[in-house]
């Protein structure tokens, strides 16, 4: 009798897996693909060339969106590491404290909620507070979704470390703060950088809170784009969405880097 | 007292600031929701009466207290337009993530049967389209099912349709972009139960003369019903409010509830009825927002 029959993979298995991964890619490689378009008529190709790429480093509005995309996203997702790392150590080596299941719960709620009711109610928090729309309503609105995905991420880095060392560290005359940067820190460093990146993609990619909660003069890259797409497909769209592909693709291997520098294989991967 | 307790003090003084931030900017918000979906539309700067003044004294307050009412829901309940929103975005919700289930599982499954070195890589290029842009993916389909787009362009050359097939602004496209948007949402859990599955249980099946079907059914099929679960919460609770693909790919005739909402607040300026919209599209939620809750604090939780 063979050993493990079922463990083996099937052509069945290969199949699905082969057909899911192409379907997830493919859209996106036509869509870069189709940026190096030369015709103006997206659908008909012109052969090889990078019009689009410079038509948009000449368009003042796209560019000014994008810088504020990028500043709205470096310091919300810085943020958003320190509160979610913050409220990660809480949750995992608090043990209990008062009002820990409401914590969890605003910490969890934000991961899956709506995007509508969140702007909505952002927006309407900032209107009673006579704030003036802008750079910092969406810095604080994306902060506030961000930090629950870097809580995660690093909770389950926590939940998975040797409570031992830190025991060993205070046993040995550490007080906590000391046991804490000393050793847990260096180990959970890797998905602290993990939860930063994971935090400056998602707020890089936000539509519907950032127009809830901007201003005018304010827009975001996403919703410039969102605004552009609506009225159809457009070359310098293609060449957009490319350039904010590759940045997001060299965020993601630094992080995976980044993980795979200490932890174990796969263990630090999952987003959720 | 061991040092797992000494640990426990200052590491509660941790949830201070991240506690006072999400209970500013993620509870209180909820409540001035709820005040404005009880207010009167008014064309004034903010667009809606009464507003609270509390240097006015206590007469004031109790005059706007006074002012509230509860029209706002009175018209969801009368006007068919918000009826059918609900309705549609939940039948939306639930087709979506049945299909998600479908064409998901066994993409799961496949990667949990992969050689373990495989497996890490197999997961990487799940997650990377999570992190992409949902945007840009979403226009990527627009590309492809546009009137003149590579689909239409295929489907003619290989003389599958004699004209060009409209895609867009359909349900089809909306379901294939939702799923499109979804489903490393519903991968990843299903895969972490399926991994984490003991090689040994299918095994025993297998000696004691199930068949492979009943084998899956009876065992693994089972046995993976949590990662089940998260995986349908995980896509159905957002997409429940997902605005931007059915206002990118769907037809104009019929809205989403989150499409209502975005209408009544950004092009009508109906502050107070888009905020009675939210207010009972939260209540439509908490039971699945509960029971994700109670799967995520297990889940995350476990190991300590």
């Amino acid at each position: 009798m063979t050993a493990r029959p079922f463990r083996r993979i099937s052509r069945f298995n290969v199949t699905s897996l082969a057909l899911g991964l192409v379907f997830l890619y493919l859209p996106i490689v036509i869509l870069v693909i189709y940026s190096f378009n030369a015709s103006r008529l997206v659908t008909v190709w012109g052969g090889w060339s990078l019009r689009w790429y410079s038509e948009f480093f000449n368009d003042r509005a796209m560019l000014d969106a994008a810088w504020m995309s990028f500043k709205v996203a470096a310091v919300s997702a810085t943020l958003a590491t320190l509160l979610g790392t913050l409220a990660a150590v809480a949750l995992s080596r608090g043990e209990r404290f008062k009002g820990r299941t409401l914590f969890s719960g605003m910490l969890y709620a934000p991961l899956v909620m709506p995007e509508v009711i969140t702007g909505l109610s952002l927006l309407l928090l900032f209107v009673a507070l006579n704030a003036e729309r802008g750079f910092w309503t969406v810095t604080i609105a994306h902060t506030t979704l961000t930090m629950c995905f870097v809580t995660v991420v690093v909770q389950s880095r926590l939940g998975k470390l040797d409570r031992s060392l830190e025991e060993a560290a205070m046993d040995l005359g550490c007080d906590p703060l000391r046991a804490f940067v000393s050793v847990t820190l260096p180990l959970i460093l890797p998905s602290i950088v993990a939860g930063w990146m994971l935090a400056f993609t998602l707020s890089l990619d936000d539509v519907v809170i950032a127009s809830f909660t901007t201003g005018p003069g304010s827009a975001t890259l996403p919703i410039r784009i969102y605004s552009e797409v609506r009225l159809g497909v457009k070359p310098q769209i293609n060449a957009i969405c490319t350039l904010v592909l590759g940045l997001i693709t060299v965020v993601i291997v630094a992080a995976s880097v980044a993980t795979k520098l200490t932890s174990a294989r796969g263990e630090s991967a999952a987003p959720l | 007292m061991s040092a797992r307790r000494i640990f426990a003090g200052p590491a509660r003084l941790a949830a201070i600031a991240p506690y006072l931030w999400m209970a500013l900017f993620f509870l209180v918000p909820f409540g001035f929701v709820l005040k404005i979906s009880l207010s009167q539309t008014a064309v004034a700067q903010p667009p809606y009466l009464p507003v609270f003044d509390f240097t006015q004294g206590l007469a004031a307050i109790k005059a706007a207290f006074a002012a509230l009412s509860l029209d706002n829901y009175r018209l969801l309940v009368s006007d068919n337009l918000y009826v059918l929103s609900y309705l549609r975005s939940l039948v939306v919700a639930a087709v979506s993530t049945a299909i998600l289930l479908l064409i998901g599982y066994p993409i799961a499954y496949g990667m949990a049967r992969l050689p373990q070195r495989w497996q890490g890589i197999a997961m990487m290029l799940v997650i990377v389209p999570f992190w992409t842009s949902f945007l840009i993916r979403i226009y990527a389909w627009i590309n492809i099912l546009q009137h003149d787009g590579l689909l239409n362009q295929i489907l003619l050359a290989l003389h599958v349709v004699s004209a060009p097939v409209v895609w867009l602004s359909t349900d089809s496209a909306m379901y294939l972009g939702i799923v499109y948007s979804y489903l490393p949402f519903m991968i990843l859990p299903l895969y972490a139960t399926l991994a984490k599955m003991d090689p040994a249980l299918t095994e025993a099946a297998n000696d004691l003369g199930a068949s492979p079907q009943a084998t899956f059914w009876l065992v693994t099929f089972p046995l993976s019903l949590p990662g089940v679960g998260a995986g349908a919460l995980l896509c159905f609770i957002p997409i429940l409010g997902e605005f931007v693909i059915p206002d990118l790919l769907a037809g104009s005739d019929s809205m989403m509830i989150g499409q209502t909402l975005w209408l009544e607040f950004f092009t009508n300026k109906d502050w107070p009825v888009a905020a009675a919209v939210a207010v009972v599209l939260l209540v439509l939620l908490v039971v699945p927002l509960a029971l994700y809750d109670r799967l995520q604090r297990r889940q995350l939780e476990a190991g300590r």
